[in-house]
């Protein structure tokens, strides 16, 4: 039979799947037990147990100077940055969007700026930020929307724009204006759009909280990774790696469960009859 | 008094004639079906009397006062695709419009309001034979159901004129010949001016009161652009004999192959 028309069973599909992860474990392992063989005190490849006290001490053991614990706060104050950033990011998305794609008169007022800003790379601004919002918590959450909020805007606006004009029309000789077309067609048609930019923008959500994190912060998941860099902490560096890593995952399987619920109609699911 | 009337109307994109000299008008409660060869400007045609699209020259009428410049409720359409909305149930769908007048502000009704608007809609939707599917979503539905139901959509509305676009251009003949039976069906009953187009002569034939045939009768193989088409036959359908249905279907083979050659 041909490649093409060979594909595995469900069960040995998980077992392929699980492959590459314990292969790469295994990897690892093997290199870290000959460099600690040479060396007992090499820190750059931690062996299991190195890793396993690291987690231990940091995140069931409270700390002696603050009283936390630590990868629990750690993990507490990322998240709200990056759900405060995310959630601001994606009402923005919203509604610029919904305007853009329906309004002309809206599109060519603000379409061209809103392509310029997002052709600037929000690290090169990042200064200007601080300068401006100072080092607290504002300046992180406004790195995220800045980061995320132009591309998602822009999707926004496409997939309004992609939308097949029969239902504008349709709209209108259902005596719909156009408040009703944004609320009643574009509104809900986007919302599962929505959640999938989301679930596109995760990766960058992060990649610019860790970033504001390790430059001017006192707590997060970024700022211990580049706080324990200084003493080559890779038996923290690398768990905290696993656990930002496990966190993105599992939000984005939340995403996609929670379209799948709310947007039957969406997925092409099978309803029900009446 | 004549409902429509269309005054020597013309639509131009740019170069391209598409039509020209259109001067016709209609009683209320025509059927008219629209034939001729793809590409000759029947849509263009259909989304004037829309208002989507406004014409080059000339003037359409309506009810004697010029044709609004946008889509409005006296009006109603169904497209070969895309006429419902995918995120409504099929009872969703057919309420919308009647909904959206009862409330300006969030388009959606509550109550007792709803319930009437709901059992109005089950109505039309028993009358179009969808009644079974009242909470299905569009892609559950063949295409021959949500052909009936952007029908019981467009209805909710009591337009004076339904316009139809080949709506039922991508369904099997079987399943043609009871939309056919279904739209005579709500013709008669709601008394709704009826505009259909169809790219098959005898299902123009067969329908309504009044066959219109787009064509060009000036052919230039040289310029193919730039005369646009006409009416080259406005008949009432009872007069109509296979001998005339003969040599309309091969007026309208010829500026066919004159438009695929110009491609
Ligand atoms: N928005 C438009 N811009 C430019 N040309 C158009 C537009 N809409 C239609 N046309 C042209 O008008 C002609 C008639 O199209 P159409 O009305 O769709 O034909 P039909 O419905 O009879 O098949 C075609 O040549 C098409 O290219
Ligand atoms: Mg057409």
């Amino acid at each position: 039979m041909r490649l093409i028309n060979l594909s595995p069973s469900k069960p040995l599909a998980a077992v392929l799947g699980l492959l590459p992860f314990i292969v790469l474990l295994l990897l690892y392992l093997n290199a870290s037990e000959a460099r600690l063989a040479e060396n007992p005190n090499d820190k750059l490849l931690p062996g299991l147990t190195a890793m396993v006290d690291s987690v231990q001490r940091l995140g069931f053991t409270e700390d002696v100077r603050s009283g936390e614990y630590l990868l629990w706060s750690d993990t507490q104050a990322s998240l709200k940055r990056l759900a405060t950033g995310l959630a601001v990011s994606a009402s923005l998305a919203l509604m610029v969007g919904i305007l853009l794609g329906t309004l002309p008169y809206f599109r060519a007022l603000a379409g061209p700026i809103v392509a310029a800003i997002s052709m600037v790379p929000p690290m090169a601004i990042l200064p200007i930020l601080f300068i401006v919002f100072g080092l607290g918590e504002l300046s992180k959450v406004v790195l995220i929307v800045i980061g995320t909020a132009p591309v998602m805007i822009r999707d926004m606006a496409q997939r309004v724009l992609d939308m097949p004009r029969e239902q504008f029309i349709k709209l209108q000789t259902l005596g719909g204006n156009s408040w009703h077309l944004m609320l009643r067609v574009v509104l809900p048609q986007l919302l599962p759009r929505l959640l999938a930019a989301l679930r596109l923008s995760l990766g960058a959500a992060w990649l610019f909280l860790i970033a504001a994190e390790a430059i001017a912060s006192t707590d997060g998941l970024g700022y211990r990774i580049f706080l324990v860099r200084r003493y080559l902490a890779m038996d923290v560096i690398l768990p905290y790696v696993v656990w930002i890593t496990l966190l993105a995952w599992l939000m984005d399987i939340g995403l996609r469960v929670l379209s799948r619920k709310m947007f039957p109609w969406f997925h092409g699911q099978q309803e029900g009859e009446a | 008094m004549k409902l429509i009337e269309v005054k020597q109307v013309s639509k131009k994109y740019g170069d391209n004639v598409v039509l020209e000299r259109l001067d016709f008008s209609v009683e209320a409660g025509e059927f008219c079906t629209m034939v001729g060869t793809s590409g000759c400007g029947k849509t263009t045609f259909l989304r004037m009397l829309l208002g989507e699209e406004t014409p080059s020259g000339g003037q359409i009428l309506l009810d004697g006062k010029p044709l609004p410049d946008e889509p409005g409720e006296d009006r109603g359409v169904v497209f070969q695709r895309y006429s419902v909305f995918p995120h409504l149930t099929v009872i969703d769908n057919v309420m919308l419009g009647a909904e959206l007048k009862s409330s300006r502000w969030i388009g959606k009704s509550f109550g007792a309001r709803r319930q009437e608007i709901r059992r109005e809609a089950k109505e039309l939707l028993d009358a179009v034979g969808l009644d079974h599917a009242l909470s299905r979503y569009p892609a559950e539905l063949s295409g021959g159901m949500q052909q009936r139901l952007a029908i019981a959509q467009a209805l909710i509305m009591k337009p004076r004129v339904l316009l139809l676009d080949e709506p039922f251009g991508a369904l099997d003949p079987g399943i043609r010949t009871d939309m056919h039976h279904l739209v005579l069906k709500l013709w008669r009953e709601t008394g709704v001016t009826v505009f259909m187009i169809t790219h098959d002569l005898k299902e123009g034939f067969s329908l309504g009161t009044r066959l219109m045939v787009f064509d060009k009768i000036r052919r230039d193989a040289q310029a193919p652009n730039a005369y646009g088409a006409t009416i080259t036959y406005d008949l009432p359908l009872k007069h109509a004999d296979q001998s005339t249905q003969d040599s309309i279907a091969s007026e309208v083979a010829q500026t066919s192959r004159l438009l695929a050659g110009a491609k």
